[in-house]
C-alpha cells in the first residue's frame, strides 16, 4: 500500500485509523497547506447526514452513494436507518480496499451492499446496482455525490454524468451533491495543487459557483438552493445560523427530478 | 454523601457539549450530542460524589467518548478542561477525588482509542490484503485464460522482441513449421524470409518494429523444417510499453496452404485452356495489354488459324480433332515458346503468338514461317498421319495505328483471313489501306439489308440495239445503290458484298420483279414497246432453291411474257455450275425464258460444251470488244478481231445470238456489224438511264440515224 487512496486520506481527515503511512503522509501535506480541511470534512459529513434525513422525510428509501469511501461514523445507512430501518443503500467505490472494507463492515446488515464500480461509467454502475444491490429504478432513488465530483475532470463532463444517472431514474428522485469551489478561500484552493501533484491519490478539479450550479442541469434545486455546506438546512438550536464566511470553500445542494 | 456546589447533570452536559463539539467527527447533531453527554455527566457526578472511589464509571465514560467517535486528542483535552471548570470549585470535589475521576476517564479514553485504532488498522489491513488477493486472483484467472488461449489456439502465435528475436511460440506454431520452441528462439525472424514474399513486406515489418505502424497483415510462404513449403496468413501487431515505446511484436499465423493452392489452381484455370494447357485469351490479353501499356512499339502478333480444321472434325471425329489441337499446341509452344514468345489458344482452332520484342515485320514473318512449318509437320494420331496447314495474319503494333489491344487483334484476325483468301497455308502481313477498305466494305454490307427495305436500290435500263438497223430491241436492267447522301454506287461496289452475305437473293428477286413490272408498264402504255428484258442473275441465286418458282411467280404477278425475259449469268459462273444448277437453267429455258452468257471471252469456255447448255445468247465482254475492234493497224488486234469473228461464226452455227457489250465508237459499231454481231449496247448508244427516258430513246434514238448499210 504505497500509493495513497482518496478514501483512506479522507478517513484520516475524519480522525479514523483506516489508513496507512502513505495516506497519512499525503494528508499531512494537505493539512499543512490548509489546516481547516478537517473541519470542512466534518461539515461535509454533517451535510450528508442532514441531506439523507431530508430525503427520507421526502419518502425516498433507496440511496445510491457514489464514491462512498471507507465507512466511518455516521454512514448513509446508519443515518437512514434511524428513521427508516428498511431503507436500501448501495455504496459504490472504485477503490477495491474501500469496497472490501465496506463489505466486511456491512456483513449482516440487510438491504445495504457495497459494490465496486467507477462512477464515470453510469451504465455499468446502474446495471450492477440493480443486479447486486436490488436498486429499483421504477421507484424514486437518491443519488449521492458527496465531495466526489471534484475528482472528475471536465473532459469526462461531470454535468453529463449527473444527467446520465438522473435520466435513469423516475420523477421524484433526487441528487445530493457537495463540491469544492474555486472561487472561495485562496488557501483552500491551494489544496487542489497538492492533489494534482504526482503521488497524489487522484487529481482534483475545483469549480466555480456557476459551474457547480450548472451540475444540476434541469433538475429542480430544493430550498435553500446551492449554498455553503453548513448553510444547507442547518438543524435547530445553536447551529441554526452557523457562522460561515462568504469565502467558505465548498458548496452543496439537492436537486429533484420532476 | 451529598456534595454541595456540584452542577446538576444538565448544566454539566451543556458546558461539556459546547467544549467538545467540533473537536471530532461524530455524526451527531448538537442535541443528540447533549443527550449523549447527559448520561455520561451523570456517571461522572456519581463518581465524584461516591464515598468510595470506583474508576470503572469514569473509565467507561472515556471509552464512551471514543465509541461516539470523539477520536481526536482535543476532545479529551477539552473534556478535562471542562470538568475542571465545572467541578474544580466545588468544596467537596476538591483534591484527590476529581483528579481520580479525570485520571480514570483519561485512562479509559486512551485504552479505548488504542483498541479502536488497532481494530481499525487491523480491519483496513485485512481489507487491503483481501483486496490484493482478489486482484491477484483476478489477474491469475486472466493470465490463466490467456495462457489457455495461447497454448491451445489452433492459430499459431509467436511473441518476439523488437530486434527480431523470437521469445515465445505456441504449440500450433511449432506444429505448423516443424520447429521446437527452442529452435524458434535460436532464429531471428529475418531468417524466415521466403523468395515468394510480397515485395516491400519486410520494409513494412521494419516500420512496425520501429513503431511507425501498429500492425501489418499479409500472406506469406514459409519453409518448414523438413523443407516443405506452407502458405500462411500472417498478422503482426506491435505491443507498446506504458510510455508508448515499441516493446514486443505478436504474430498470429494461420495456415492457408490449402486455400492458397486452390486459389493458385483457380487462377491457373482461369488463365489457361483446359484442352491444350496453353494460356487462354484472358491471359493473352493481360500480357498484350501490359506490353502495350508499357508503351512498346515493338509488340507484334501472329494470328494463326488451322485450314479446314472443320473437315478433320467432321471426317475423323472430335476426339481426333482434339488430339490434333493438343499436338499442334504443344509443337507451337515448344518451337516458339523457346524464343520467349507467348503462344495462346484463342478458341476453336485459332492460336496466337505474342512477340513482345519484335525487331520488325521481317522478324514476325520468320515467326509466322516457323509456325507454318511447325503446323505442316504430319501428326500421327491412332497410327494415321494427319497433315494440316494454317493461315497466319501478321500485325506489328505501330502498323495497326491503334493503341488498343482489341483493335490490334481485330486487325490480326482480318489479316489472317487475307491469308485464307490468298490460298491458305501462308501468312499475310497487315496492310492499313486494305484493312480500311475491308472495314468500309464491312460497314456497307452491314447497311445493305436496311437499304433494301428502304428502297435505296433503284433499277436503270440500258438499251440493247439491233446492229443492222440500230433499233432498240431490248434493255438490260442494271441496279444502282442510291445512298441517302446522294452518292450512287455501281453494282461492282456492292454486288460482291451481297453475294458474300446472301443478300443477293432477295436483292435479285426485287430487281427482277421491278424490271418485269417496268417492262409490262411500257408494253401496256405502248404495244409497240415489246422489248426484251435482260436481267442479271448471280450464281448464288441459281444455287438457291426456289429460283424457278420465284421467276414463275413474278411473271404471273406482272403479266410479263416469259419469252421477253432474258437472264444473264457470267461465263465464270457458268463454268462453276453443277448439275443441279444446270437443271434450274433448263427449267427456266423450258418455260420460255432466254439464258445469256455474260462477259463471254473472259473465261476459258470449252466452246463445244456450249452445245449442251441451255443458252440462247452470248454477250461478248467489253475488253474483248475494245481490243478487237478499236484499231486495224495493230497485230494483236488482228488476232482479237479474228477471235471475235470466229466466236460470232461459231455462235451462229450453234444457233445463238451474239450481243456486243461496251460499244463506244462508230468504228467499233461498223466492224461488229460487219462481223455479223446481232445486237450491241454501250455508251455509243446510251448509258443506263432512268426508266422514264427509255420510251424516248426507243422512238427517237439520238444515236442514229446513219443507216449505213453493211459492207
Amino acid at each position: 500500500m504505497t500509493r495513497p487512496s482518496v478514501a483512506r486520506v479522507y478517513d484520516y481527515y475524519l480522525g479514523g485509523s483506516h489508513n496507512f503511512a502513505s495516506d497519512r503522509a499525503f494528508a499531512r501535506e494537505v493539512l499543512r497547506v490548509y489546516p481547516e480541511l478537517t473541519a470542512i470534512s466534518r461539515d461535509n459529513r454533517d451535510f450528508m447526514r442532514r441531506a439523507v434525513l431530508y430525503l427520507c422525510s421526502q419518502g425516498v428509501d433507496q440511496f445510491l452513494d457514489l464514491g462512498s469511501g471507507i465507512p466511518t461514523a455516521g454512514n448513509v445507512h446508519e443515518v437512514a436507518h434511524t428513521v427508516n430501518p428498511r431503507a436500501r443503500v448501495v455504496y459504490v467505490d472504485h477503490d477495491p480496499v474501500a469496497v472490501t472494507h465496506s463489505r466486511a463492515l456491512l456483513s449482516g446488515t440487510g438491504g445495504v451492499v457495497a459494490i465496486s464500480g467507477d462512477l464515470r461509467e453510469p451504465r455499468l454502475v446502474l446495471r450492477d446496482a440493480m443486479l447486486l444491490g436490488d436498486l429499483d429504478l421504477t421507484r424514486p432513488v437518491a443519488v449521492l455525490l458527496v465531495s466526489v465530483l471534484h475528482f472528475v475532470g471536465d473532459q469526462r463532463g461531470p454535468a453529463e454524468l449527473v444527467a446520465a444517472y438522473m435520466n435513469a431514474t423516475v420523477p421524484g428522485s433526487y441528487v445530493a451533491l457537495s463540491h469544492a469551489r474555486s472561487d472561495g478561500k485562496r488557501d483552500a484552493a491551494a489544496t487542489e495543487e497538492v492533489y494534482n501533484r504526482s503521488r497524489s491519490p487522484s487529481p482534483m478539479q475545483f469549480r466555480s459557483t456557476g459551474e457547480i450550479q450548472a451540475l444540476f442541469g434541469d433538475l429542480t434545486v430544493v430550498d435553500p438552493g446551492v449554498v455553503h455546506l453548513p448553510r444547507w438546512r442547518p438543524e435547530l438550536g445553536e447551529d441554526a445560523d452557523p457562522e460561515v464566511g462568504e469565502d467558505y470553500p465548498a458548496l452543496a445542494g439537492v436537486g429533484r427530478r420532476d | 454523601m451529598v456534595l454541595t456546589g456540584l452542577p446538576n447533570p444538565d448544566q454539566l452536559a451543556v458546558a461539556w457539549a459546547r467544549a467538545v463539539a467540533r473537536t471530532s467527527h461524530t455524526s451527531m447533531s448538537r442535541r443528540a450530542l447533549r443527550a449523549h453527554l447527559l448520561v455520561l455527566a451523570g456517571t461522572l457526578l456519581d463518581a465524584v460524589a461516591a464515598e468510595k472511589f470506583d474508576p470503572t464509571g469514569p473509565a467507561g465514560v472515556g471509552a464512551a467518548l471514543v465509541a461516539a467517535h470523539f477520536t481526536e486528542v482535543a476532545a479529551l483535552q477539552r473534556t478535562v478542561t471542562a470538568l475542571g471548570q465545572q467541578l474544580g470549585n466545588c468544596p467537596g470535589a476538591g483534591g484527590g477525588r476529581l483528579m481520580d475521576v479525570v485520571g480514570a476517564l483519561a485512562a479509559g479514553f486512551a485504552q479505548a482509542l488504542r483498541d479502536r485504532t488497532l481494530a481499525e488498522q487491523e480491519r483496513i489491513s485485512a481489507s487491503a490484503f483481501a483486496a490484493r488477493i482478489a486482484a491477484e486472483q483476478a489477474r491469475w484467472n486472466s493470465e490463466a485464460r490467456f495462457e489457455a488461449v495461447f497454448a491451445d489456439s489452433v492459430i499459431g502465435i509467436g511473441v518476439g522482441d523488437i530486434d527480431g528475436t523470437i521469445l515465445e511460440v505456441n504449440r500450433a506454431l511449432c506444429e505448423m513449421l516443424g520447429f521446437t520452441a527452442e529452435e524458434f528462439r535460436a532464429h531471428p525472424i529475418w531468417e524466415f524470409i521466403h523468395p515468394d514474399d510480397t515485395p516491400g513486406v519486410w520494409e513494412q515489418v521494419k516500420s512496425l518494429l520501429s513503431g511507425a505502424i501498429d500492425n501489418v497483415r499479409f500472406d506469406k510462404a514459409y519453409y518448414r523444417k523438413d523443407g516443405a513449403e506452407i502458405w500462411t496468413h500472417l498478422v503482426l501487431s506491435l505491443v507498446r510499453d506504458q510510455q508508448g515505446r515499441p516493446r514486443f511484436v505478436v504474430a498470429m499465423v494461420e495456415n492457408i496452404t490449402e486455400r492458397h493452392h486452390l486459389q493458385t489452381q483457380l487462377t491457373h484455370q482461369a488463365m489457361h485452356d483446359p484442352l491444350t494447357g496453353l494460356p487462354n485469351r484472358t491471359l493473352f490479353f493481360d500480357r498484350l495489354d501490359a506490353a502495350l501499356d508499357a508503351g512498346s512499339d515493338a509488340v507484334g502478333v501472329c494470328y494463326l488459324d488451322l485450314d479446314d480444321f472443320k473437315a478433320v472434325n467432321d471426317t475423323l471425329g472430335h476426339d481426333t480433332g482434339d488430339a490434333l489441337l493438343r499436338a499442334v499446341a504443344q509443337r507451337l509452344s515448344a518451337e516458339l515458346g523457346r524464343d520467349g514468345h507467348l503462344v495462346a489458344r484463342m478458341g476453336g482452332d485459332e492460336f496466337v503468338v505474342l512477340v513482345e520484342h519484335s525487331t520488325g515485320v521481317e522478324h514476325l514473318e520468320r515467326v509466322a514461317q516457323t509456325a507454318l512449318d511447325t503446323v505442316r509437320r504430319p501428326v500421327v494420331i491412332d497410327g494415321h498421319p494427319i497433315v494440316v496447314s494454317a493461315s497466319v495474319g501478321i500485325v506489328q503494333h505501330h502498323d495497326a495505328g491503334s493503341a488498343s489491344s482489341a483493335a490490334l487483334m481485330q486487325a490480326a484476325d482480318t489479316t489472317m483471313y487475307w491469308a485464307k483468301a490468298d490460298g491458305r497455308d501462308r501468312y499475310a502481313v497487315f496492310d492499313a489501306e486494305r484493312h480500311r477498305s475491308d472495314v468500309s466494305r464491312f460497314a456497307l454490307s452491314a447497311r445493305m439489308p436496311d437499304a433494301l427495305a428502304r428502297g435505296e436500290f433503284v433499277v436503270q435500263y440500258q438499251p440493247l440495239v439491233r446492229l443492222t438497223d440500230q433499233q432498240t430491241t431490248g434493255v438490260e436492267a442494271l441496279v444502282r445503290w442510291q445512298l441517302p447522301n446522294g452518292e450512287q454506287l455501281p453494282p461492282s461496289r456492292f454486288i460482291p458484298l451481297a453475294e458474300d452475305t446472301g443478300l443477293i437473293v432477295p436483292l435479285g428477286r426485287a430487281v427482277l420483279a421491278d424490271a418485269c413490272r417496268q417492262g409490262a408498264h411500257w408494253l401496256a402504255a405502248d404495244p409497240t414497246m415489246r422489248l426484251l428484258m435482260s436481267v442479271n442473275l448471280a450464281a448464288r441465286q441459281v444455287r438457291e432453291r426456289g429460283l424457278v418458282a420465284d421467276v414463275v411467280q413474278i411473271l404471273a404477278d406482272t403479266g410479263w411474257p416469259a419469252e421477253l425475259l432474258q437472264l444473264e449469268l457470267t461465263e465464270s459462273e457458268f463454268m462453276g455450275t453443277t448439275e443441279d444448277s444446270l437443271a434450274v437453267l433448263r427449267d427456266l429455258s423450258d418455260i420460255g425464258v432466254r439464258i445469256a452468257i455474260d462477259d463471254f471471252g473472259t473465261g476459258y469456255s470449252n466452246l463445244a460444251y456450249l452445245r449442251r447448255l441451255p443458252v440462247h445468247t452470248l454477250k461478248l465482254a467489253g475488253p474483248f470488244i475494245t481490243r478487237g475492234t478499236t484499231s486495224d493497224t495493230d497485230e494483236t488486234d488482228d488476232v482479237d478481231l479474228e477471235i471475235v469473228a470466229t466466236v460470232v461464226r461459231l455462235a451462229h452455227i450453234l444457233g445463238l445470238s451474239v450481243t456486243a457489250e461496251s460499244i463506244e465508237t462508230p468504228a467499233q459499231l461498223t466492224r461488229l456489224r460487219r462481223l455479223g454481231c446481232d445486237t450491241g449496247q454501250g455508251w455509243l448508244f446510251a448509258p443506263a438511264v432512268h426508266p422514264k427516258a427509255i420510251p424516248g430513246l426507243v422512238h427517237a434514238p439520238p444515236w442514229s440515224m446513219d443507216p449505213s448499210p453493211p459492207h
